[in-house]
């Protein structure tokens, strides 16, 4: 299953037309302890690059964008009770949500993992 | 004397550290004492004063209450222990310095406070007639007189209650400029180094937000500000000299730019300490910003109720601005500008208003006397030494903080630190924790957001030499152990009424209400 990733720190593992989405352990490690994750409507419509949820942490309040347009389909409702889940394990347990994805050619322009690796060396 | 304490400063505490000292029966330590919830020392039984029986017929048809409020019932002396302990346990600018970042914690002069006790001040009611407060209505069209002045503006919304208020006055004034000209834009732009009042505010007021880059030196980037302005763009908000601690050297092109598009210009005021006397928002292009009165012109910080923040406006929004207002007349005395006056004062297309009255007299009064015992070379000497002496602590701790933005030049009003050099495990808050232990209010942390782990320190005009003196030592002593990774600051405060909070716990799973165990 192909994972991508975008500059604004999130990671998108795509399985034929479905997605699942969540932010990267170097964005976890930069905001630090994470109180809070709202988390979006099941079902709403999302288009590349929108402000999607918020994750508060004790240090700041940070949107998270959406990777590839499509739908809501599915949230990672254990992060109302333990928002660490995003700390722990933000790039298995502590995903985000499920969507849709309504153009695979919006992947193109994502990184891969090693791309993103070269890409936080240089933050 | 020691280096990192070059005014020999020492608080006499003993031999603090060399032995263990067992914890006292009482829980306090020497003078300062533990306090329990109120709850806890109060008895519904009792009651501190003597209260007639409640008679039926004084509140006619109206639903009493049928059970006890179950009030803690304290007696006069225990109620007023209760609460002085908990001040001491607090910390004032009245105990010493304050240097949060970007909120301008300047002392609040005494001569303040007895102008505002001044009984033609403080006794007046809103509603009285209008002939008998003549006294109040000119102080506060003199207020309004002088800071339209500072800022070279045309008008005054002087009702705003507070910063973020006057924030969205602004913008109301914006989105009335626009709708008479039928031009509903819907987009404002924000810097990413605005105060998160500021989207806030856009957003509040019905517009979109979208961000605006800052450049490598911490400063708006005008080129991609440039860009994206167009007919959708309802107009900016900046904040000048900004969360850096920078000037904002391209505002007047920023300005032009913006003004060429058809948008108007925000500047939000909060850090207007720092250029009081010397420029004038109005040159720059300004058409809207808000002062906090209790900023730069030293009312206190939530004194007692609401605070106070007018909105300047350019001559382009000031026909805009909301009811009510004091007007001078041709004979010399003022009167309130209402819904029922307006049209003979040339204002028939004010948007509405902010507050039921005409806004917060005890911050009008205490902003009044400061300038007036000021002047306006005071004011201008107010701004160069807030300027001076944050410079000060910027060249005097840039060997052993990182300053993001030192290299650049001078900063303004505050000096922008980053924990970047700390030991490994080490970061802002361990220092900002130490800090407690120096008897020091912690500096602003992790704010602006553009600076990895920023440490904000705004030292003021009104700290002396020595003050500031002592301040840098105790910040030099806390960066060199963070940088050697002292594990006695990884667990600071040691000396505070409470160790180290979870802040984390606090925030996920918060207590809100008290309940009896």
């Amino acid at each position: 299953m192909p994972r991508y990733f975008t500059q604004d720190h999130e990671w998108i593992d795509v399985d034929g037309t479905a997605a699942t989405v969540g932010i990267t352990d170097y964005a976890q490690g930069q905001l630090g302890d994470i109180t809070f994750v709202e988390l979006p409507a099941a079902g709403a419509d999302l288009g590349k690059g929108d402000s999607v949820c918020v994750v508060d942490s004790v240090k700041a309040a940070s949107d998270v964008y959406s990777p590839v347009s499509g739908a809501v389909t599915d949230l990672n409702e254990a992060l109302a009770e333990q928002p660490e889940l995003v700390n722990s394990a933000a790039e298995s347990d502590g995903w985000l949500w499920k969507m849709t994805l309504a153009d695979a050619g919006e992947l193109d322009a994502l990184m891969d993992e090693a791309a993103y690796q070269t890409y936080v060396a240089g933050l | 004397m020691n280096e990192l304490n070059p005014s020999g400063w020492r608080p006499s505490t003993g031999e603090i550290g060399t032995v263990d000292v067992p914890p006292t029966f009482t829980g306090n330590r020497a003078l300062q004492l533990e306090e329990p919830l109120i709850f806890e020392i109060g008895s519904v039984d009792q009651c501190g004063v003597d209260l007639p029986d409640a008679d039926d017929e004084v509140l006619p048809g109206l639903p009493l209450r049928a059970a006890p409020v179950d009030l803690p019932g304290l007696s006069e002396p225990e109620a007023v222990r209760h609460y002085t302990r908990l001040s001491r346990q607090n910390y004032a600018i009245d105990l010493g310095l304050f240097p949060l970042g970007s909120c301008t914690m300047k002392h609040n002069p005494r001569l303040n406070e007895k102008v505002a006790r001044l009984p033609g001040f403080a006794d007046v009611h809103p509603l009285q007639p209008q002939q008998t407060v003549q006294g109040a209505l000119k102080a506060m069209n003199e207020l309004a007189h002088w800071l339209i002045t500072l800022t070279g503006m045309h008008g005054v919304a002087m009702t705003p209650k507070a910063g973020a208020h006057g924030e969205l006055c602004g913008l109301l004034c914006i989105r009335a400029a626009l709708e008479a000209r039928g031009d509903l834009r819907e987009v404002i732009l924000v810097p990413e180094s605005a105060h998160g009042t500021n989207p806030a505010t856009a957003a509040f007021a019905g517009f979109r937000v979208e961000n605006i880059p800052a450049t490598a030196e911490g400063r708006v980037d005008l080129a991609a500000l440039t860009a994206r302005l167009g007919p959708d763009v309802a107009g900016v908000m900046i904040t000048n000299p900004n969360t850096c601690g920078l000037f904002e050297c391209d505002m007047k092109a920023i300005s032009d730019a913006v003004h060429v598009a058809g948008g108007y210009v925000y500047c939000d005021g909060a850090n207007f300490n720092a250029i009081v006397g010397r420029v004038r928002p109005g040159d720059l292009g300004v058409d809207a910003m808000h002062i906090n009165l209790h900023k730069t012109f030293s009312t206190p910080h939530g004194g007692g109720g609401p605070g106070s923040g007018p909105v300047v406006l350019s001559e382009a929004l000031a026909p805009f601005g909301p009811l009510p207002f004091s007007a001078r007349q041709a004979d010399g005395s003022v009167r309130l500008v209402e819904e029922e006056n307006a049209a003979e004062e040339g204002h028939s297309q004010a948007f509405g208003r902010m507050c039921a009255f005409h806004g917060q007299m005890g911050m009008y009064t205490r902003a009044l006397a400061y300038i007036l015992s000021h002047g306006a070379d005071g004011l201008r000497q107010v701004s160069g030494d807030a300027v001076l002496n944050a410079n000060y602590v910027l060249r005097s701790l840039d060997d052993v903080l990182d300053a993001p933005f030192g290299a650049a030049g001078p900063c303004m009003h505050e000096a922008l630190f980053s924990d970047d050099g700390f030991a490994e495990g080490f970061s802002t808050l361990d220092l900002a924790k130490g800090l407690i232990d120096e008897g020091f209010h912690p500096m602003t942390v992790y704010f602006p957001l553009v600076v990895h782990g920023a440490m904000l320190v705004e030292p003021t005009e009104t700290e002396s030499k020595a003050a500031l003196d002592q301040f840098i030592g105790a910040m030099r002593s806390l960066a060199q152990r963070a940088k050697a990774g002292d594990p006695a600051l990884k667990s600071a405060p040691h000396m505070a009424p409470r160790r180290r909070l979870d802040e984390t716990l606090a925030a996920r799973k918060p207590k809100l209400v008290w309940r009896e165990a």
